[in-house]
């Protein structure tokens, strides 16, 4: 056959939690037990313990509805930034390329805690913007640079064959990249797309040092007021847990029906 | 040989470095309207360079070729329309595995010509038909054999009426068993007048279909000329030495 085999071993090892995949019985089943684990904790401690954990539990659901916009506003603009920015690092173009290498490289230099502090108080010189936006702003331009590496590599993953194919028969390299390549491509980058999802839901929490209400500064309100601390992070890392294995399960059955076709 | 119909391609004195290495060396022939040539050699010998040169898969370094009265290295000439013109069939099909059959024929359809849907999907089903292979429009391509998928590959460059067609050692990548019904798909063409160039190891193909047949090695035309004397009384050494290999 034309294809050649591929000889290169590739380590991948996302910084999120794993995608369940049924192929991995042993990941399943600890899939499994954490979340159901972490839900039946959850309703025994509320129950045997109401005190203080019901008042927990009533406290902190406006910070998950604070961390859940926050993440999936961040994952929206940011994946709207990496595939520019991803676009740029396969372009011709040096001036276009430059860029989007120029930008990946400083912002991945950067740490996130440092960059949501720098564009806080940098955008808040010039203009008062709120600051859920601030933070959404931030986590987007850092993890922008993260999936514009993801859609690079998706991209290139795709056979130089099919933009041959695709511009023999007279499509534009902007019509064969919309209708040949990104659709491929899509399937491609969904698992690690997916791991940066749930990576920026983890790292949302970093949103908490600006004056953002999410999820652990509902928590550490809690716990400054009633100085419960252990039960109070007790309960906010089981609810993060649960969310980030929610999302999990939710990345893996959309991969599932996307290779349904196939 | 028809000697009275007009040129389809004309290639000058091209050449193509790929770094110090010259993949190319002062290649000049012509394809006339109608006219099907074969180009054969040893592998590294530049034949599937200059057939993806014809539109501009690869670029040239110098000399020119024309395709259907358009100047394919030119600036200013819309590389797309000389493309929508001149149709590719690949050694790896290169179908789209995202998309069914009929949808790998729609897609250009719809996309560069313009056509409407029903129009496109209409087109597509005869040419299907043509090739043997019209129950399979709705599968993936995944699930269709080498052969198969080569034959939609052909419908797919067919759907765009193009003037002529490419082919890139279209049997290479197929089992012995499947090599016939794509080259029956390629006689068929060749019966109905299609203008073709084609890059290919199957010999018979060439002694059978061949107007003429052009000898390529080290990057050069060594020989061309009709398949009985290139098969029968070769002049070059090299291209006795190539027969003697292949045949």
């Amino acid at each position: 056959m034309a294809q050649t085999p591929n000889t290169q071993i590739k380590i991948e090892i996302g910084e999120g939690a794993a995608i369940p995949v049924k192929s991995d019985a042993g990941l399943f089943t600890a899939w499994r037990i954490a979340f159901f684990g972490a839900i039946l904790t959850c309703c025994y401690l509320a129950f045997v313990k109401p005190d203080p954990y019901l008042e927990i539990f009533r406290f902190v659901p406006d910070g998950i509805l604070v961390t859940f916009k926050v993440t999936v506003g961040a994952i929206l603009l940011a994946s709207i930034i990496g595939l520019v920015a991803g676009l740029g690092r396969i372009s011709g173009n040096r001036i276009i390329n430059g860029t989007a290498s120029l930008y990946v490289e400083v912002i991945r230099g950067i740490p996130l805690l440092v960059q949501i502090f720098y564009i806080y108080y940098a955008l808040g010189r010039f203009v008062k913007i709120p600051d859920m936006l601030s933070a959404i702003i931030a986590m987007a331009v850092c993890y922008g640079a993260y999936l514009g590496e993801v859609f690079r590599a998706g991209i290139q993953s795709i056979p130089k064959g099919q933009m041959e194919a695709a511009l023999s028969l007279g499509m534009t390299r902007g019509q064969a990249l919309r209708q040949v390549i990104l659709p491929q491509a899509f399937r491609v980058v969904l698992p690690p797309i997916g791991n940066e999802f749930i990576a920026l839901l983890k790292d949302s929490s970093l949103v908490s040092i600006i004056a953002v209400s999410d999820l652990l500064r509902r928590g550490r309100e809690y716990a400054s007021e009633t100085f419960s601390y252990f039960e109070t992070y007790t309960v906010i890392a089981l609810i993060y847990l649960v969310m980030t294995l929610f999302f999990s399960k939710l990345i893996s059955l959309m991969e599932e029906r996307l290779n349904a076709d196939r | 040989m028809p000697t009275d119909r007009q040129t389809m391609i004309e290639i000058r004195g091209v050449s193509k470095f790929f770094g110090s290495f010259q993949a190319l060396k002062d290649i000049s022939f012509t394809v006339r309207d109608g006219e099907k040539v074969v180009i054969i050699g040893p592998s590294g010998s530049g034949k599937s360079t200059i057939l993806r040169s014809i539109n501009r898969l690869e670029s040239v370094d110098s000399g020119s070729i024309i395709v259907d009265g358009m100047n394919v290295n030119d600036p200013k000439v819309d590389i797309c329309k000389v493309r929508e013109e001149v149709g590719m069939v690949f050694q790896s099909f290169n179908l789209f595995p995202h998309k069914t059959v009929l949808e790998n024929l729609t897609l250009a359809q719809t996309v560069v010509r313009k056509r409407p849907l029903h129009e496109a999907r209409e087109i597509s089903m005869a040419l299907l038909e043509k090739v043997g292979i019209a129950e399979k429009a709705s599968a993936y391509p995944a699930k269709l054999s080498g052969g198969q998928q080569q034959r939609v590959a052909i419908a797919r460059s067919l759907a765009m009426n193009p003037k002529v067609i490419l082919f890139d050692e279209p049997t290479s990548a197929l089992d012995p068993e499947m090599i016939g019904e794509v080259l029956d798909v390629m006689k068929t063409l060749a019966l109905e007048g299609m203008t073709m160039v084609v890059v290919t190891h199957e010999m018979g193909f060439a002694r059978e279909v061949a107007d003429r047949v052009i000898f390529m090695d080290h990057g050069s035309i060594v020989e061309e000329g009709t398949p009985e004397h290139f098969f029968t009384a070769p002049t070059h050494e090299r291209a006795k030495l190539f027969l003697s290999q292949i045949l």
